[in-house]
């Protein structure tokens, strides 16, 4: 039960910040090419889930809180250097709650899962988890609200859009990752 | 001269360090439209920051339209930070620009414009707090006043106008 590592980027698509917990295996590439990846790709995905959705992703009733809509990614996970689960496995859309249009929510693969949460103003948290973790949102949106808006949107010598250099919330951030339930590194 | 207050302490000091920020800026400026100016501005840098904390403590989602913004920004955003919900009224027949009617404005309370500030729109911080707060959320706006209870009007009017939907940027792609 583990969590990999977390990325978060503004609308721009700049990394604003980066860390791993439990990383075993890199890209093979530099982390500036490993962020624009990232950023780009889940870019696409965002477009292309919304375009190929065979279900209005705009509802005007609510939805029932359970419903999920499978989705073929297979060709979106080439990215993944793991085995790419067949079609049907990858769920990665489903409406929530009421009025909401949430859009792509996460992808998984054999060995991993990233999860995915952005924010109406544009700010993209994304994190990576083993299996063990279905659902990450509850878990990026207090990143959102109880972390980067406590520790950087209301500090005011944090400059937004830059990388986040402030010490109390990487500290913070690591102290609420390492303390999460589902955060237990396996022994080496 | 005070007049009694029946709010609780925090909007009386939220409201005389406003008041002490304008008293300050026409003194360091001397110019009218020059604190109009600062003042939108100051309300810009607010609003940047503001929309991240509206958007973490109130969980509401992407408005689908103009008018959903406008009832999310009197019902609940003024709510939570003002205390008081101005009406939405006066829909242009396009549907890009609307009117927030507010009785009482909370940063006017025990405030009387001198005669040798008549062109001063005290409450400029306002419009660009609402400019800076869409403009994190894809919107273009428009923000001015309309009417204002502190130059002789009955109701304190901002007029809200879209301009146009600000759209995502593909960041730079390798060649």
């Amino acid at each position: 039960m583990t969590v990999h590592n977390l990325y978060i980027f503004d609308r721009n698509g700049s990394c604003l910040y980066y860390n791993e917990w439990n990383r075993k295996k890199q890209a093979g590439i530099s982390k500036d090419e490993e962020f624009k990846l990232m950023y780009g790709m889940l870019f696409s995905i965002r477009s292309f889930v919304s375009k190929m959705s065979p279900l209005d992703m705009y509802p005007s009733q609510a939805r029932p809180v359970s419903a999920c809509l499978p989705v073929c990614l297979s060709a979106c996970l080439c990215l993944s250097a793991c085995l790419c689960l067949p079609p049907c496995q990858s769920v990665v859309l489903s409406s929530l709650s009421v009025l909401r249009k949430e859009g792509f929510m996460s992808f998984q693969t054999s060995k991993y899962r990233l999860h995915y949460y952005e924010t109406p103003s544009g700010l993209r948290f994304v994190m990576n988890t083993d299996l063990s973790v279905p659902n990450a949102r509850e878990t990026l949106q207090h990143i959102y609200s109880s972390l980067y808006v406590e520790y950087i949107v209301k500090n005011p010598v944090c400059v937004l859009g830059q990388s986040l250099d402030s010490e109390l919330f990487s500290s913070r951030l690591d102290s609420f990752i390492r303390g999460l339930p589902f955060y237990s590194p396996r022994a080496a | 001269m005070k007049r009694l207050c029946l709010q609780n302490k925090n909007s009386e000091l939220f409201t005389l360090t406003y008041g002490a920020l304008v008293t300050q800026l026409c003194k360091d400026y001397e110019n009218d439209e020059e604190v109009n100016k600062q003042l939108d501005k100051m309300g810009y840098n607010i609003g940047v920051r503001l929309i991240e904390d509206f958007l973490a403590r109130s969980s509401i989602g992407r408005c689908q339209d103009f008018r959903e913004t406008a009832d999310v920004i009197a019902k609940v955003a003024f709510k939570m930070y003002l205390g008081i919900t101005p009406s939405v009224t006066n829909w242009s027949p396009a549907g890009d620009e609307f009117s927030l009617i507010l009785e009482n404005n909370p940063l006017v309370d025990f405030v009387e414009l001198p005669d040798n500030h008549s062109t001063l729109v005290y409450s400029s911080l306002l419009c660009g707090v609402l400019r800076g707060a869409l403009e994190m959320v894809q919107m273009a706006v428009d923000v001015r006043f309309a009417q204002d209870t502190l130059r002789g009007d009955s109701v304190t009017e901002i007029r809200m106008k879209f301009i146009k939907r600000i759209e995502e940027n593909l960041p730079a792609g390798d060649e």
